[in-house]
């Protein structure tokens, strides 16, 4: 068990983040020489300004018609997207772990603000869950992939929440959160979930193509 | 996981049923694996990885509204229905599939791009519809009037079979007839050196002879120094883009630029038409490493809005009835002209009723992205398709608006058959049948 | 081209016609078009009230009127042809003469280099086919597209529909019902479709652009397709030297340069047409795309460092082969590139840059908020105009002819280079 531990919160973390780096620079190199090869009038056509416009308008809370159209995802999705990146970054624990291994730190959530935002998260997981099997224009695009990547963002969020609680069993769900945040790590390159290594470009181009080209709006 | 959504109805099809007859399961694949390893790249790749499954695109198609909300129509579910299995399945699809595929991608999709601005990533679905357009082409299964219409841009370079002299002909007919109301008018053919080259669609010599007619009385009416080619590369419609056939879609632009490059204009003018605009504007002259148009091409829509604010032509009454104006996709998502269609507009009616949504948010006409030109066999699903517009005019209706600005060919043809078939009774007019009609000639 | 040795190449400045009052005779007059010397000028023009019109040059009206007039052209002899039309058929004037051949429609004049023979498109009873010197071809066809004119100006071709199909007869169109007529004599064998046509320097053999179904394109010389297939193709050249063609083709995601089907060019173009062979034949030249958006010219596949972002065009090789000039257009500034380097105006409008005989000097016409120039190797030379001609070079290359409209006169100048 102990040994087990010290490998999935050793070696097995450099491994994830060496893939998650690598990994996510990889795809994007990869595609950005795809992209050269097979469509060069991609960087004819991307524009800095016009990217950076539609990227703000769409990072913004409510700041496309669509998002306005649809309120609740709308607030889900972005309190669902702070959370999951400001949890894990500013979590003391977390904090705490790099102090030790890299004597680095900074700034860190108080613990029932994290613990609130964990539950946002899980909370949003369940959210998408329940629209992804109920509303049919969602389900009819939904693969298990889909239902499997959901699973693989919620994981490290439930085991955490269990772990912080001490709830029963804590000490193997220590194991199994360290673990599944390092299989969500390598997921992100590898899955649907590069749409958040991917979007500045999607939109950026988008944004591009109807600011400087088309001269219209995009939100 | 996901049931297949019911639709109604087989459709028959010359074009797409002996298509298929003609494929087997490894020319399918074969042409799959060509087109996808030779002509797609990274944002194809991208596009696909990217898409989270989460239907917010949906409710921006008037396909999947006015089908009362059937996931089939949805955007990213007609991608799921054609690309998303052809990646699965590595090309290795039945030729029933292909029919399938070629049935949404050309008759299910306007390529309007309304869902690209509902999409938080802006996937560019109609990109996509149109890759799967280009492997239907390649594997021969398209829609029969479409691929006649395209195999007259082919063998005449103009979309309706006119014969060279054919052409000449309607505009000396066009000058004549409008010497009648003005005496002095002349419709320039092939003169050098002139500011602007007027370049229209196919089927105005054919059947809408009357808006050359209206052209001509307007350019007079502006002063301004004009010409049309009396050659090939005066039509700068295209349907080729549309079915796929990118080879002959940039033959055609090339003509089309070059005719105005060979009479060494400043500009090209077009007429109301949106889906010629997007094949010089923005995708014949990109297949020819045009980055943009090698001659500036300006919509119909800007050049009134310039002859008006330069004060060239002048209002003798306004148009009483109450309009609403339609924002056509192709020059408003396309090209951002929707503010001078208004400025042009208020400057010719009385009043404007505005549709919501309206702007680059409109709906589109259903017509666009050459589904009309698929022709009768598909004519009722694709007016059935867009109940939303036909709710959009109603209420415009309701609101007072008489008459439909449609400032694009394809758009009229759709919004004239939704105006039937809902019984909506309102009167539909170009842009430049308001101006022709209410200017001081 | 046309003997200039016999021009008057001491005259000065001479004033040919004065345009403006033209006006006072006729109340239509058409833009004007200038003799090749320079010594005419002439328009459409009506006479009196009657919707009667015909051809003023130098202010003297044809004797001959028309219902209509249009397309007035000069041969290179100098030679003033229109189209004309009477009672509605149409045919062809030149110089006041009208052809004997009536048909119901004529367009498209065409001259060989010398000017001697004219060539027309014309329709008869829905039947499409050409005549040169009043002399039609025996039969006509069900259309003809891309009337070409040989070198000498003798032969005709075009491209006929040979099989009648209706136009929703999709697979009928599929077999091939296009060919080429060569003095109205078809090929024998049909394609998809056939495009533009080149005769060889020698005026006996035709290529044409063919697609053989609706994705195969090739080259056919004489009716005879190439065997290499081709993604696209653009109008074929034949070789000065032999009887060798060149095309440019399309092969994956770039274009290149095919000799009878085999590539010459490597592939780094993306975009390759135009292309034009020296006059001796030993090079050959192009509009090129090195990258996605910017065009240049290559020669001999070695593309220039200059390019522009809009357009290259009117390229063309000097006599002695050593220099190429055209016209590109950068963020919407018409310029002229010689070699590589482009002059130093920027211009509303550059027409195709012309070589002095001797190859050593360029010049060409240029426009800039409606006023006209000539410019000689880059500089202005003599005053702006209302309209101008292109210039051109005394046999010698010393001189310099400038036609040109000034306050509605009409001046033909000699003008003498340093
Ligand atoms: S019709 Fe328009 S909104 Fe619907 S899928 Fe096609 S491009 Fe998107
Ligand atoms: S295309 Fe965009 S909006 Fe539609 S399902 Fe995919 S990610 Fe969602």
């Amino acid at each position: 068990m102990h040994g087990f531990y010290d490998f999935v919160s050793g070696p097995l973390v450099w491994i994830s983040f060496i893939l998650f780096i690598c990994g996510s620079l990889y795809r994007l190199i990869t595609m950005a020489v795809l992209a050269k090869e097979k469509d060069p009038m991609v960087y004819a056509y991307m524009d800095f300004y016009y990217a950076i416009r539609s990227i703000f308008h769409w990072i913004i809370p409510f700041g496309s018609v669509n998002m306005r159209r649809q309120p609740a995802m709308t607030i889900v999705t972005f309190a669902f997207h702070i959370c999951l990146i400001c949890v894990p970054l500013f979590l003391f624990a977390h904090v705490i772990l790099w102090k030790e291994s890299w004597n680095i730190s900074w700034w860190f959530l108080s613990d029932g603000a994290a613990d609130i935002m964990t539950m946002i998260v899980i909370g949003s997981c369940i959210f998408f869950l329940v629209r992804r099997l109920t509303r049919p224009e969602v389900r009819y695009l939904t693969s298990y992939s889909d239902f499997i990547t959901l699973a693989i963002v919620a994981a490290p969020f439930i085991t955490g929440f269990w772990v912080y609680h001490q709830w029963i069993g804590y000490k193997i769900m220590l194991i199994f959160h360290i673990l599944s945040g390092e299989i969500m790590l390598v997921a992100i390159p590898f899955t649907r979930l590069s749409h958040m290594i991917f979007f500045p470009f999607t939109r950026g181009y988008m944004g591009s193509e109807f600011g400087a080209v088309k001269n219209a709006r995009d939100w | 996981m996901a049931e297949p959504a019911l639709k109604t109805g087989e459709i028959f099809d010359e074009g797409l049923d002996k298509g298929i007859a003609k494929l087997t399961p490894e020319k399918i694949e074969q042409v799959v694996s060509s087109v996808l390893a030779n002509e797609t790249g990274a944002r194809l790749r991208v596009y696909t990885d990217t898409c989270v499954h989460c239907g917010l695109c949906s409710e921006a198609c008037h396909f999947y509204l006015s089908n009362d909300n059937n996931p089939a129509f949805s955007p990213a579910g007609k991608v799921k229905q054609t690309l998303w299995e052809i990646l699965k399945k590595k090309g290795r699809v039945s030729p029933e599939f292909i029919k399938h595929a070629a049935e949404i991608a050309y008759t299910e999709c306007n390529l309007c791009r309304r869902c690209s601005m509902y999409c938080p990533f802006g996937i560019d679905i109609a990109y996509l519809m149109l890759v799967i357009r280009r492997i239907c082409h390649k594997l021969g299964v398209t829609p029969q009037y479409i691929q006649t219409t395209a195999h007259s841009h082919a063998a005449t370079l103009n979309q309706m079979w006119v014969k060279d002299d054919e052409w000449i002909d309607t505009l000396m007919w066009q000058e004549e007839e409008a010497q009648d109301e003005i005496s002095d008018l002349r419709i320039p053919l092939e003169k050098e050196g002139a500011d602007v080259f007027y370049s229209v669609i196919g089927p105005e010599p054919k059947f809408r002879a009357q808006l050359i007619y209206q052209a001509a009385v307007i350019m007079n009416g502006a002063g301004v120094d004009w010409t049309m080619p009396a050659t090939p590369g005066w039509d700068n419609s295209d349907m080729c883009m549309y079915t796929g056939d990118n080879e002959v879609m940039g033959r055609l632009k090339r003509a089309h630029f070059e005719a105005a490059m060979r009479l060494k204009v400043k500009r090209i003018v077009m007429g109301e038409c949106g889906h010629a605009f997007r094949s010089v504007y923005d995708m014949g002259n990109r297949w020819l490493t045009w980055k943009m148009p090698p001659i500036p091409v300006i919509h119909a829509l800007e050049f009134y809005h310039d002859i008006f604010k330069e004060g060239k032509i002048k209002i003798a009454r306004k148009y009483d009835q109450p309009v609403t104006l339609h924002d056509p996709c192709n020059v408003v998502r396309g090209r951002g002209l929707h503010e001078m269609s208004r400025y042009v507009v208020n400057q010719t009616c009385e009043k404007l009723i505005e549709m919501e949504p309206n702007r680059e948010h409109n709906f589109c006409c259903s017509a666009g992205g050459g589904v009309i030109n698929c022709g009768p066999p598909f004519k009722n699903k694709r007016v059935e398709g867009n109940r939303t517009k036909a709710e959009q005019l109603f209420v415009a209706k309701a609101k007072g608006a008489k008459t439909v600005i449609a400032p694009c060919h394809n758009c009229h043809g759709g919004l004239e058959d939704i105006i039937h078939h809902y019984g909506l009774n309102m009167e539909l007019k170009f842009l430049g049948d308001i101006i022709y009609e209410c200017m001081e000639k | 081209m046309h003997d200039s040795g016999k021009w008057d190449w001491e005259t000065g400045k001479k004033e040919v016609s004065d345009i403006g009052k033209w006006m006072e005779e006729f109340e239509w007059i058409e833009e004007p078009y200038v003799s090749p010397d320079g010594e005419k000028v002439a328009s459409v023009v009506r006479t009196g009230d009657e919707m009667e019109f015909t051809a003023c040059v130098n202010g003297t009206a044809w004797e001959n009127t028309f219902d209509k007039v249009w397309y007035l052209r000069f041969t290179p002899d100098n030679r003033l042809t229109g189209l004309v039309s009477d009672m509605g058929e149409w045919t062809v004037a030149v110089d006041d003469q009208v052809w004997e051949n009536r048909f119901e429609f004529v367009w498209n004049s065409m001259f060989g280099k010398d000017g001697r023979n004219i060539a027309i498109a014309a329709q008869k009873e829905r039947k499409y086919l050409a005549a040169v010197n009043d002399t039609a071809w025996e039969h006509g066809f069900e259309n003809m597209t891309n009337l070409t004119v040989s070198p000498d100006g003798e032969r005709t071709a075009g491209v006929i529909q040979t099989v009648g199909f209706g136009e929703t007869e999709f697979l009928k169109f599929q077999e091939g019902c296009y060919s080429v007529a060569v003095d109205g004599k078809a090929w024998g064998r049909n394609f998809v479709n056939v495009w533009e046509l080149a005769f060889s320097p020698d005026n006996r053999h035709v290529a044409a652009e063919v697609r053989t179904n609706l994705y195969d394109y090739t080259i056919a010389v004489d009716g005879i397709p190439w065997k290499e297939m081709f993604a696209s193709v653009w109008k074929p050249q034949f070789s000065p030297q032999d009887e060798s063609v060149t095309a440019p083709v399309k092969i994956g995601g770039s274009w290149t340069l095919a000799q009878d089907g085999k590539p010459i060019w490597g592939k780094k173009f993306i975009q390759v047409w135009h292309h034009m062979y020296s006059p001796d034949g030993k090079k050959l030249a192009a509009v090129v795309a090195p990258e996605f958006g910017r065009w240049t010219i290559a020669v001999d596949y070695n593309a220039w460092e200059l390019t522009f972002g809009d357009l290259v065009t009117d390229a063309v090789f000097s006599p002695d082969g050593n220099s190429v000039a055209c016209v590109g257009k950068e963020d919407d500034k018409w310029m002229v590139a010689v070699n590589g380097t482009a002059w130093d105006g920027k211009f509303d409008m550059a027409w195709q840059p012309v070589f002095s005989p001797d190859s050593i000097r360029v010049a060409a016409k240029v426009e800039k908020n409606g006023l006209y120039t000539i410019l000689a190797d880059g500089q202005p030379l003599g005053k702006e105009s209302e309209a101008a001609w292109d210039p051109v070079f005394s046999p010698d290359g010393k001189k310099l002819l400038i036609r040109s409209i000034r306050e509605g006169k009409y001046f033909r100048e000699v003008i003498p280079l340093t």
